[in-house]
Formats: structure tokens, sequence, C-alpha cells
């Protein structure tokens, strides 16, 4: 085993750290309190979607309706929960049911995962539609001031992320249950021979996986301050992006939830490098791609001499 | 000596007061959410002339375009969050949505910002608007109308694309304008989605069963379209008002040529880009200018048809150039 191959993690920190050096070559302004704040701030919804997105493929499935389901919160956030609290968090929390009986329903059935999601994305945005049918809403004040707050030392931004990685490694990671979950993904037959119900887990791994998209959406609401029924399309494919570079596979159970975050933020941090290098828009989606070939190459080339050695 | 003084004093004062602040140090950006229509790119490119002339001039030192490359707010949001790390001093912006970027906007204007949204106006109190006012542009179609046919007649309006805000702005501004002369009814109303095909198709659907039309009021793009619908129909050409694209125009210029068939025609121009730029740059000088700015319309008409027309390339729309004079001008009248 190299060394590269036994510390996952290091790839996405080494990427990260940098992308981060040369942004601030150049832009030197970004280095500072509120210039971190400004980079990342935008990438907290990302890297709570990028935790749901996880929540999915740790159990070997994969979540097409993340975007949507997002979009859908933040309308419901700058809506009944600005103006009749107690309807809102219901609505959320019938959100989150609605996602661990997609998850039961998934496993019971054999159905596709990405199927069902696909299909459920539409059902998502059309919801949103219906609630928010032009743009508007508000945020709730309280919701603006948690995502503006300005704490001591570092930025909202950074102390969110790692916030977020440190309770979902203990989630995930270190806890039983956490294990149990990847075991999901891992070796399915061995958790049913142990009397384990896989349906009932995968309820939970999916409706871990809501919990995190109802954050996600309330987060981009108190950035933005007002919802639209599109405003997150995007997440879908940035949160499988992000878990992917931040080392986690497809298959096995073999998900990162730090290196979820961390990929979470190379994502966002690379977009913002690429406008600071004036790069023409026509190739920026392009040179984002090609940021990530890059970095799962490495990530290959690693592991493979991990396995040869 | 001392009088001499302070009378250089005094005069460097009354010029202080006079004359603003040098703007010459001032960095401009432009926020585009979109660039994958005709309008779009149009807009784009009088930009990037005044931008280009004015860097040259010493009026401004930098005014950059910058356009996401996916038309979403999230995107827009983290762009106009780069652009306070850049240091600019004003961002003109055509939003992807009026509500989304708001947060983005305000931390933008708390870091000192100038923020000036135009087109894709957004609702943030401490940014700067030029909107357009759609039901004037619905008004003034009616009022044309009453000018060429003071005794009146049936009307076919032909709409936008359902459920769009202009859409219904400028059909009540048509309303409006029909409720103040009353000689003229609107006897049928489609959908045209300001689209030439389209509005040809729905035309042709709804003529034969519509008494004799005098004149159609349109929201732009549709014109041409309609003229089709009427001549395939045999029916006699109608007043249509137009809405500035070439082809719309071309036809105008054909028909006036064969028969002295006369009409206007009226679009917001692309060159709006180029009046916030001069908008934003009188904010960066220290002129006092009112947040909510209504953008004039381009008007062509029989004696500027030929010179618009000219200048217009095919498949593109009737543009305008505004200049620092236009945006001083749109600023008085609307304090």
């Amino acid at each position: 085993m190299s060394f590269f191959s036994r510390h996952r993690i290091l790839l996405p920190v080494i990427s990260l750290a940098v992308l981060l050096a040369a942004t601030f070559y150049m832009q030197p302004r970004a280095m500072s309190y509120f210039g971190l704040n400004l980079l990342f701030n935008l990438a907290v919804p990302i890297a709570l979607a990028t935790i749901a997105q996880m929540m999915i493929i740790m159990v070997n499935d994969i979540d097409l309706s993340v975007g949507a389901f997002v979009s859908l919160v933040a309308c419901i956030t700058a809506t009944y929960l600005n103006d009749s609290p107690m309807i809102g968090i219901l609505m959320l929390v019938a959100l989150i049911v609605t996602y661990a009986a997609m998850g039961a329903v998934i496993d019971a059935l054999e159905l596709p995962a990405i199927v069902v999601t696909l299909g459920m994305s539409f059902v998502w945005g059309g919801l949103a539609l219906f609630i928010l049918p032009s743009p508007g809403g508000a945020s709730p004040g309280w919701l603006r001031t948690l995502m503006t707050v300005k704490p001591p030392f570092m930025p909202m931004a950074v102390v969110a992320s790692i916030l977020i990685a440190i309770v979902t490694h203990l989630l995930i990671i270190r806890s039983g249950f956490g294990t149990v979950l990847r075991g999901v993904g891992g070796n399915s037959r061995a958790l049913t021979r142990a009397g384990l119900s896989v349906t009932r887990l995968k309820a939970w791994a999916y409706g871990l996986a809501g919990l995190f998209g109802v954050l996600a959406g309330m987060a981009l609401v108190g950035l933005t301050t007002a919802a639209d029924a599109n405003i997150a399309l995007r997440y879908t494919l940035l949160s499988i992006a992000g878990v992917i570079l931040g080392g986690g596979e497809f298959t096995g159970g073999k998900v990162s939830p730090t290196g979820a975050v961390i990929g979470a933020l190379t994502l966002t941090l690379a977009a913002s490098f690429l406008s600071f290098l004036r790069l023409s828009p026509d190739w920026q989606i392009g040179s984002q791609g090609a940021i990530l070939i890059l970095v799962l190459t490495a990530r290959l080339i690693f592991s493979r001499k991990g396995a040869a050695t | 000596m001392t009088k001499f003084l302070l009378g250089v004093a005094a005069i460097a004062l009354v010029a202080g007061a006079a004359q603003a602040e040098d703007t010459s140090g001032k960095r401009i950006a432009l926020s585009n959410n979109y660039a994958g229509n005709s309008w779009r790119q149009a807009m784009l490119q009088s930009w990037e002339e005044v931008a280009t002339k004015a860097v040259a001039d010493g009026v401004v030192a930098a005014a950059d375009a910058y356009t996401t490359s996916e038309n979403q707010a999230t995107e827009q949001a983290a762009q106009i969050q780069n652009m306070i790390l850049q240091g600019y001093d004003a961002i003109v912006m055509n939003s992807a949505s009026p509500t989304a970027l708001n947060g983005a906007v305000k931390e933008a204007c708390d870091a000192g910002i100038t923020v000036v949204s135009f087109d894709g106006v957004v609702t943030e109190p401490c940014a700067w608007r030029i909107a357009v006012d759609f039901q004037q542009m619905g008004r003034e179609q009616v009022d044309y109308l009453a000018t060429r046919i003071p005794d009146g007649g049936n009307l076919l309006e032909i709409r936008g694309l359902a459920g769009v805000f202009v859409d219904d702005e400028i059909s009540a501004g048509i309303h409006d304008g029909v409720a103040k002369h009353d000689q003229f009814k609107i006897v049928g109303s489609v959908h045209g989605d300001w689209a030439q095909d389209v509005a040809q198709k729905a035309v042709a659907g709804i003529l034969p069963s519509l008494p004799e039309i005098v004149g159609v009021v349109t929201q732009g793009g549709d014109g041409y379209g309609a003229a089709q619908a009427f001549k395939a129909a045999g029916r006699d050409m109608p007043l249509i008002v137009l809405g500035n694209r070439q082809d719309e125009m071309q036809w105008w210029s054909d028909a006036h040529a064969e028969s002295g068939y006369e009409t206007m025609s009226l679009s917001i121009a692309p060159g709006v880009a180029s009046l916030a730029f001069w908008v934003a740059q009188q904010i960066l000088s220290g002129e006092e200018v009112p947040k909510d700015l209504t953008v004039p319309f381009l008007t062509v008409t029989q004696d500027t048809l030929a010179e618009a027309l000219a200048t217009t390339p095919a498949g593109s729309v009737a543009n305008v150039s505004y200049g620092m004079e236009d945006a001083k001008e749109v600023i008085a009248s609307s304090k």
C-alpha cells in the first residue's frame, strides 16, 4: 500500500491547498477574513448537498434529484417557514420522511435508484413551481443572521465547513450506526445474515440524505435571502462530483465525509479561480471539467501504484 | 497676494463643486447571466464598444464583461462575490433572478460597491434599477394607431410567452390604451411567443373567425409572422405595429416601396447595457441618481426606417448605443 492509498484524504486536501494557493496568488485580496468568506460562503449549501449525495452513494445508489430537492426546500424556506414557521417545519419534516420512504421502496421493490430519483426530481421541481411560481419570498430573519454571522478568528464559511465535516465524520465513520450504514454499500448480505434489515437501513441513509438536503436548502436561502424554483438545479452534478473528488467511490460504501466537504469547497474554488483568470465563459465549463479529470487521474495513478506494490 | 490666493481658492471651490469627481481610476464590471440569443449577443457587443472607448478615453480604468457559463442564479451570485474580491468599484448586472441574487448584491453594497441592474433587475433596495416601462410600450402602440386610424375599428392582439411578467405588462398597457381610445376593439388575442413562426401559425389559425381587422398590436418578434398569415389568407393588410427585428423592418421597407405601407416599430434596445454603463459611471462620479430609472424604448418610424435597417444585421435587432449625455438625460427625467 502506498502512502496515498492508505491516506485517501491526502489527495483532496492537497488539491484544495494547491488551488487555494493559486487563488491567493491571483487575487491577494482573497487572503483575508472577508475574502475567505466571500470565496466560500456559497460552498456551504453545496457541501451540505454533497453530504446528502454521499449518504446515497454510501449505500451504492445515486441520487439525481438532489438539485431539485434543494430548490424545493429553498422555496418552502422562503415562503412557509418564513410566514408560518409551524407549517414550514411540518412540510420539511414530511420531506425528510418522504426521502426515507423512497429509500425503503427502492430497496424493498429492488428498483434502480437512478430511475426513481430522476422521476422524483420532476415531482420536486413541480412542487417548487407550485409553491413559488415566480421568484421571490424572503429568508426568515434568524436564518439570515445565522448565515451572515461573523465569528471571531475564522469566517462563517470556514467554521461551518469544519463543523459539517466533524459532525458527519463522527456520525458516519466513528459511530457504530455509521459503520453499519456503510456496510449496506460494502456487504449487505453480511448485514442480512447478522439479522439486520437492509430496507430499514436504506431508509435511514435516505432519511439522512433528506435531512442534509433540507439543511442545504435552508443555508442557501439564508445566503441569497430569496428563492427561485430553479435555484439549485446545478447541485445534482456538483454533489456527485464533490463526493468523488473527496475520495469517495461509487460502490462498496467507501465514502469520506471530510473529503466530501473538501470536494465541495474545491469545486466552488475552481469556478472562482477560473473567473479570476479571466477565462472566457465558453471555456469555463470545459476547464472545470479538466480540473476534475486532473484530480481523478492523479487519484487513479496513486491507487494503481498502491495496488501494484 | 492674499486676495489673489483667496481668489484661487474660490475658483477651485467653484470648479470642485461644478466638476464631478474624477472616475478615471474606477473599475466597472458587467455581470451577465446568459448569452444565448441575438438580443444578448447585441447587448454584449454594445457593452464592448462603449467600454473599450471609455477605457481608451480614460473615463474609467477598466470595464470588463463576465458571463456565467450556465444561466443559474447561484452561479451568478458566486460571480458577483468574485467581483467584490477583485475590487471593482461598480457592478452592472443583468440578473438571472429578480430575488435570488439579493444576498450577493447586498454583500457588494456593504463592501461599498455601486450595483446597477438593468433589463433583468434585482429587488434589493441598495441596488439601482434601469427598468423598461412595458405598459407604456403597449399604450404607445394604441396611441399611434389612434393617430393613423381616427375612426377606429377591430384590433388583433398578439401576445408573448404566457406566464411571463413582460407579456402581462405589455398586454395590460395595450388594454389600457384601448380603454382610452374606445373607437378600437380587440376582437382576438393569440400567443405568438415573440417568435415569427409561432405567431404566423397562431394568427393563421384565428383569422377565419375574425371580422375585418384594421390594426395588429404586438410585442416584438411577431409582426412579420402576422403579416405572412394575413397575406396567405388573402385579406387586406392591416396596420401592424412591429418590434424592431430585422426581418420585420425589411418586410416593412419592401411593402412601403410597393404600396406606400406605413407603420411604426418599437422595442427595448440591447444598447441598454451601454446606458447602464454610463449610469454607473455617473453614480461613481458622485452624481445624485434616483434608484429607479426608466429606459426609453427605441422607436423606428418611416423617417428612420432606412437608417435602422442599414445598421441592423440580418437576424438581429435594431440597436442604439447610449452615451454619457443620454444617461444624464434619463437621470434628470427620473428625478
